[in-house]
């Protein structure tokens, strides 16, 4: 997988994703420009929200946004059903989204590599195990699984972050297994056995940094992924639940008015839009620069 | 041959996995019949229905007298209107069978030719077009692009229908916002497909012998290049049902996928049991035949090399 068997290992670390920064086209550079601030979102919704999110103001119901004739100031994307500030629904919405998609994508992320290296090193009856695991996990629609899960388990964020969790963890273990074996009989790999190191001590320190740009692909395509599970789950109004919201949450609300009041669901739906579209062009950017044998 | 068992074996393992799993989880969740009947009732009747639905039995029992149901066909009866949960999930199966073909078709249709013509002019200005088309076309939330295309379609211009199945016109939205996504997907697994095909020695070969470029690429590049694209598709499959669930929501499109949405609201455990285990079934399935195709049309597979990357 990681090319030849090379007798140096290659840089690695900061120096040399910094190194491969310059030269951005501008729609990567515009997707990195929306996914910070998203992130920015993520940590200081309340601090940025012009209202309290959920704050009622029955005298400013559906209020249109910015461009459109009877719009306010107070409300620059306007109001929903019950007079709530839609901009500081959208601010805080998005931070639960976001929210639970990064600890969704990390902890399936940290599960999947962690098999998989368990996998590859112990091999026998722990890799056929795991690997049975990994199609089992392959072979269940995992959306319809978490759907009924949730709606039989009731409104529980600990199940809904497993479930988030759990789903696409067999992406990783697959790739780390399959990268672990290629990498172990490499060069580098042999010549710290040879000099005696542990075995964890090898994954770690120098297995695990040379197989780390296929995985950090595989995490930009699963981010959007888990975050149209997150969206779609609540859209169907499982997931978040008021008085709690989250983008698809906010969708689905909005899907009732489409006639009277259509942005209450299309800005939701362009936040996850973008959001998702930011990630997919980040990462067929990051894989093209990282990985050139896994073009295309 | 010895493949082919080792194959069958593990769908059989993932078939089991998946029931049982979908078993203890739906039970974990407390008393069905506590759960379904109303708060009011009393001791004797939830009794009954507790009787009535085999729920009294230990866990153990339950599941034992699942299977021996499940080997006879019998996927219990819907706590909601009695019905054979089979035969309500059956009903429902052309509709989603419908749907969801029709949203593959689109997908094949658009985007193998998609695929090829950037393959083709790769690094043009054309193929940086199609590819970033692509980009917004799987980025898209299928829900989003639903609510968009009924905003337009049925709120704007008044053309189509917005929810239902009785005709064509009630096809052409929710087919559309299944296959966008997928026609992507199938785009770009076609550039990069065909990309590796037209290096390949046979396509040199063929033009010495003096093929046309049509000819080669009908004959020799396509069905090389589609190999691989057939076998993602059938690895989509749960994908497409996932999306379906969604896609026949926001269109009211009366298939499985309601259904479930439907079972799930009033828990009704027999039907959304029933749904699981014909979904997974399916894609065991499907992914069953992809892998015996693809070994039967690349011996390398059988070796077992397979399982390194995606």
């Amino acid at each position: 997988m990681t090319a030849l068997p090379d007798a140096a290992p290659r840089p690695t670390g900061p120096s040399r994703v910094l190194g491969k920064l310059s030269h951005v086209p501008v729609m990567v550079l515009a997707a990195m420009v929306f996914l910070i601030a998203m992130l920015g979102v993520t940590f200081f919704a309340q601090v940025i929200q012009p209202y309290d999110f959920d704050y009622i103001d029955l005298m400013n119901r559906m209020k249109p946004p910015a461009p459109l004739a009877g719009f306010t100031w107070a409300h620059p994307l306007g109001t929903d059903t019950l007079g709530r500030d839609l901009l500081s629904r959208l601010l805080v919405g998005a931070q639960t989204s976001m929210a639970l998609s990064l600890l969704g994508t990390v902890l399936g992320a940290v599960i999947g590599i962690a098999l998989g290296f368990l996998a590859a090193h112990k091999g026998r009856l722990w890799d056929e195990v795991i690997m049975a695991l990994v199609d089992f996990q392959a072979a269940m629609p995992w959306f319809i699984v978490a759907l009924a899960v949730l709606a039989f388990m009731g409104n529980s964020m600990v199940v809904f972050l497993a479930l988030m969790a759990l789903f696409g963890w067999e992406g990783y273990a697959r790739i780390t297994r399959g990268l672990v074996i290629a990498a172990r009989e490499q060069g580098y790999a042999l010549a710290v056995r040879g000099l005696g190191a542990k075995p964890r001590w090898i994954y770690i320190r120098h297995v695990l940094p040379n197989i780390a740009g296929p995985l950090l692909v595989q995490l930009t395509i699963n981010f959007p992924n888990t975050i149209l599970f997150e969206t779609s789950l609540s859209f169907l109004g499982l997931g978040i639940r008021p008085p709690m919201t989250s983008l698809g949450q906010m969708l689905g609300e909005g899907r009732d008015y489409l006639i009277s009041a259509w942005w209450l669901a299309v800005v939701p739906g362009a936040v996850i839009f973008f959001t998702t579209l930011s990630m997919s062009i980040l990462g067929d950017w990051l894989r093209a620069k990282l990985d050139p044998s896994l073009e295309g | 041959m010895r493949w082919i068992t080792i194959k069958t074996l593990r769908a059989a393992l993932t078939m089991w996995l998946v029931v049982t799993f979908v078993f203890f989880v739906l039970r974990a969740t407390g008393d069905p019949a506590a759960i379904l009947l109303p708060d009011d009732i009393d001791q004797a009747t939830l009794e009954f229905y507790r009787e009535k639905w085999g729920l009294t039995a230990p866990l153990w029992e339950q599941y034992v007298s699942y299977w021996k149901a499940l080997f006879h066909g019998d996927f219990g009866i819907s706590f909601r209107n009695n019905m054979d949960a089979f035969q309500l999930v059956w009903e429902r199966v052309p509709k989603t069978a419908l749907l969801g073909g029709t949203a593959l078709l689109i997908a094949l249709v658009i985007g193998m030719p998609l695929g090829i013509l950037a393959a083709l002019y790769k690094d043009s200005w054309l193929d940086r077009v199609i590819m970033t088309t692509a980009v917004f076309g799987f980025s898209m939330p299928n829900f989003f692009l639903g609510i968009l295309l009924i905003l337009i379609f049925s709120l704007q211009l008044r053309m189509l229908p917005s929810s239902g199945s009785g005709t064509a016109a009630h096809l052409i939205m929710p087919a559309l916002t299944l296959g966008t996504g997928f026609a992507a997907q199938i785009a770009r697994y076609t550039r990069s497909s065909m990309i590796e095909v037209l290096i390949r020695p046979y396509m040199r070969t063929a033009r010495s012998k003096g093929a046309g470029p049509m000819r080669r690429l009908a004959q020799h590049a396509l069905p090389n290049a589609s190999v691989p694209v057939v076998t993602i598709l059938g690895f989509k499959v749960g994908e497409l049902l996932g999306w379906a669930v969604v896609t026949e929501t926001v269109f009211a499109w009366p298939g499985i996928g309601r259904l479930l949405t439907h079972s799930v609201a009033v828990r009704d455990l027999a039907v959304v049991q029933c749904i699981m285990i014909i979904l997974a079934l399916t894609m065991v399935f499907s992914n069953m035949i992809v892998d015996l195709i693809y070994g039967r049309l690349d011996p390398r597979v059988r070796v077992g090399a397979g399982t390194a990357s995606k």
